[in-house]
């Protein structure tokens, strides 16, 4: 038994705005049958651009039901301007909160939205473009999508992620690739927000983060010469690095330190970021 | 508001011919059935008159073949994995992939631990693939676990002409029967059943107690250990109360089989012709030619369960679905994914289980209420 808030049962037992628009000015729909959720949405603007009318029509459960209706009152009266700004959050915040693996209900109202504003400034249908490669494929979500929800949803775990787009709720078997995207951005966001002198990273965000950037942007450099690099220790900013293969006998090696290595950490991980070699 | 209950194989009301029987279990006779004293030991004889109870119900030709558990998914750990280990060749395990949690949970726990598992796929009709489990036991000694009859649709499987195939080729096999028992007639002494699991709440005996059969001669490894009770297949002072309860439930399940197959089949089928008489796009899952006579599992297109759930809530009628939404995973059922229902309808699936507390008020209910709740949600959907 779900744990609804009153407010997600009035709109669900008397949903507000429910129907179609002859002539809309814009309309979305979004997700499908398959998924077991859809919504489609669509609105009139009067002659100061201000949405006029709104109706939905939904196929899911009660809180995507509760969504699509809160959605339709949210933005009534407002400029597309003004809706746009409307996040899912919102949308659960106004329903007094989902329950966390509804959270997904309340993106599928976000996204009818953009669908219908695309719709109405393009006069194309919005098709949610594959961006990215697919990673979770009993949903179809993309390597693109999971970054944008990691980022926008400060999402730290594989739930919270399934819970906001469904990514990992199926087969299972992408939740080891989402455990380490999630690991990867989170240390990323980390890294950008020390760098802003938000908040300091933890030591295990930076180790984290200096094994990424070293993983993508420095070893892939490094082999195409025939050489490798160990990272050794993480001692404050100060990195211990080993070389390996041809890179261990290279006079250049040096340079290579300073120029390829320290300068990709500290471009990614801190500007205080110093390198040194350990035979 | 009056409760409309059709949710039996989820769980049952307790009987009132129960409740009574194991009062005074809970008041005056409370002594241990292992103690030397009069006091305790005297409780031994009722749990012994449970056992008869429990073997006459299911057929069992002795009711030392009856061993006492907390509840189905005991049973089931206790046959599968029990059964498993006690075998002297590691075996083949076969199941399908339409089990119950409890017996897929411990097939899967034993795959982990180096154990070949092979999972029988069903067909449309949800009926079992019965030739490639010709072709599977044939690849070593088999432990096969292949339920009775199933919880969601109500399909009942074949389980005499399986147990022969896997006895053919020396195998033992093990039916959960946790939703056949006390709803259609059995006698396990004469099929070839080695080992079947049964529960009590669902047949009007509280949570909390199960049954597993084990056939004479069948070797079962103990889960529990540290005592010699249940003949030491289960050790723990019985849980005499509930036993009793059991025992009472399995007597009046076997003088309500009648009524069950003619009276709760006849509201279930009345039920079902005019679910689908006035609401269009549905129709019914699982095999009708073969299937529990008070289950029936209908999808409804373009409209979702929970949704369904909730406004039928409203009117005080309890059922259940298959729906990912109502499962707290996204993942909808895995029964009806297994029979290629496809995935809307699956998202659109109620079902309605009866029993004998049921009254034909109770399905008028249902007909009254329903028509205008999938209209309402169909109005609300995009795809009608």
């Amino acid at each position: 038994m779900w744990d609804y808030t009153d407010k997600v049962n009035e709109h669900f037992h008397n949903p507000h705005n429910v129907g179609k628009i002859d002539g809309p000015d814009g309309e979305g729909q979004v997700g499908s049958l398959a998924c077991g959720d859809a919504l489609r949405l669509m609105f009139k603007l009067d002659d100061e651009g201000r949405i006029s009318e709104a109706k939905f029509q939904t196929f899911g459960c009660a809180s995507a039901i509760a969504s699509s209706s809160a959605l339709t009152d949210m933005i009534l009266g407002k400029t597309l301007e003004e809706a746009e700004k409307i996040t899912n959050k919102d949308i659960a915040d106004y329903l007094g909160g989902l329950p966390k693996q509804k959270v997904h209900c309340s993106v599928m109202g976000r996204e009818a939205l953009e669908a219908a504003i695309y719709n109405y400034r393009t006069g194309k249908k919005w098709d949610k473009e594959i961006e990215g490669e697919v990673v979770c494929h009993c949903f179809g979500v993309t390597d693109k999508e999971i970054e944008k929800i990691v980022r926008e949803h400060d999402v730290t775990t594989v739930e919270q992620l399934t819970n906001a787009c469904k990514a990992g709720g199926g087969c299972g078997n992408c939740i080891p690739e989402l455990e380490s995207m999630i690991q990867r951005l989170t240390a990323e966001e980390a890294a950008a927000d020390a760098n802003d002198g938000i908040r300091p990273m933890t030591n295990l965000q930076k180790i984290h983060l200096i094994e990424d950037v070293i993983d993508r942007e420095i070893r892939p450099a490094l082999r195409q010469d025939g050489g490798n690099l160990e990272l050794v220790d993480v001692d404050g900013n100060n990195v211990k690095v080993r070389f390996r293969g041809a890179c261990s006998g290279c006079m250049v090696s040096a340079i290579t330190l300073k120029d390829v290595v320290e300068a990709r950490l500290k471009d990614n991980v801190s500007a205080d970021i110093t390198v040194e070699e350990v035979k | 508001m009056r409760t409309v209950y059709l949710d039996n194989n989820a769980t049952t009301q307790i009987a009132d011919e129960v409740r009574e029987a194991m009062l005074p279990f809970l008041t005056d006779l409370w002594g241990n059935p292992s103690s030397m004293h009069t006091f305790g030991g005297q409780v031994k004889k009722y749990v012994e008159t449970a056992r008869e109870q429990v073997a006459a119900l299911i057929g069992a030709a002795d009711p030392q073949e009856i061993t006492f558990t907390s509840c189905g998914s005991e049973s089931n750990n206790l046959a599968i994995r029990g059964g498993a280990e006690a075998m002297d060749k590691t075996p083949h395990v076969i199941t399908s992939k339409v089990e119950h949690a409890a017996v897929s949970g411990p097939c899967h726990y034993l795959e982990d631990r180096g154990f070949r598992l092979t999972k029988l796929d069903v067909d449309a009709k949800g009926r079992l693939d019965v030739e490639a489990l010709q072709r599977e036991v044939k690849a070593g000694k088999t432990l096969a676990s292949i339920m009775w009859a199933n919880n969601e649709t109500g399909v009942i499987f074949p389980v005499g002409l399986i147990g022969e195939i896997v006895h053919e080729f020396g195998g033992i096999y093990h039916a959960d029967a946790v939703q056949a028992v006390g709803k259609i007639p059995m006698n396990v002494s004469e099929l070839p059943i080695d080992m079947l699991s049964l529960s009590g709440h669902k047949l009007h005996a509280p949570k909390g107690v199960g049954a597993l059969y084990i056939r004479r001669g069948t070797k079962v490894k103990p889960l529990v250990l540290g005592g010699h009770q249940e003949r030491g297949r289960r050790a723990g002072t019985e849980n005499v109360p509930y036993i009793v309860g059991l025992g009472v439930a399995c007597d009046l399940a076997a003088r309500h089989l009648d009524e069950e197959n003619t009276r709760v089949k006849a509201m279930r089928d009345r039920l079902e012709a005019g679910i689908l008489a006035t609401c269009p796009g549905a129709r019914v899952n699982g095999d009708p030619a073969s299937r529990l006579p008070n289950t029936t599992n209908i999808s409804f297109d373009y409209i979702e369960g929970e949704a369904i759930l909730l406004l039928l809530d409203d009117k005080g009628i309890c059922a259940s679905t298959g729906s990912a939404c109502a499962s707290g995973s996204l993942e909808p059922s895995h029964v009806l994914r297994a029979m290629q229902v496809e995935r809307f309808a699956v998202h659109g699936s109620i079902r309605f289980s009866l029993s004998t507390y049921n009254t034909d008020e109770d399905v008028d209910v249902v007909l009254a209420e329903l028509p205008g709740i999938v209209n309402r949600l169909r109005e609300l959907s995009p795809f009608v």
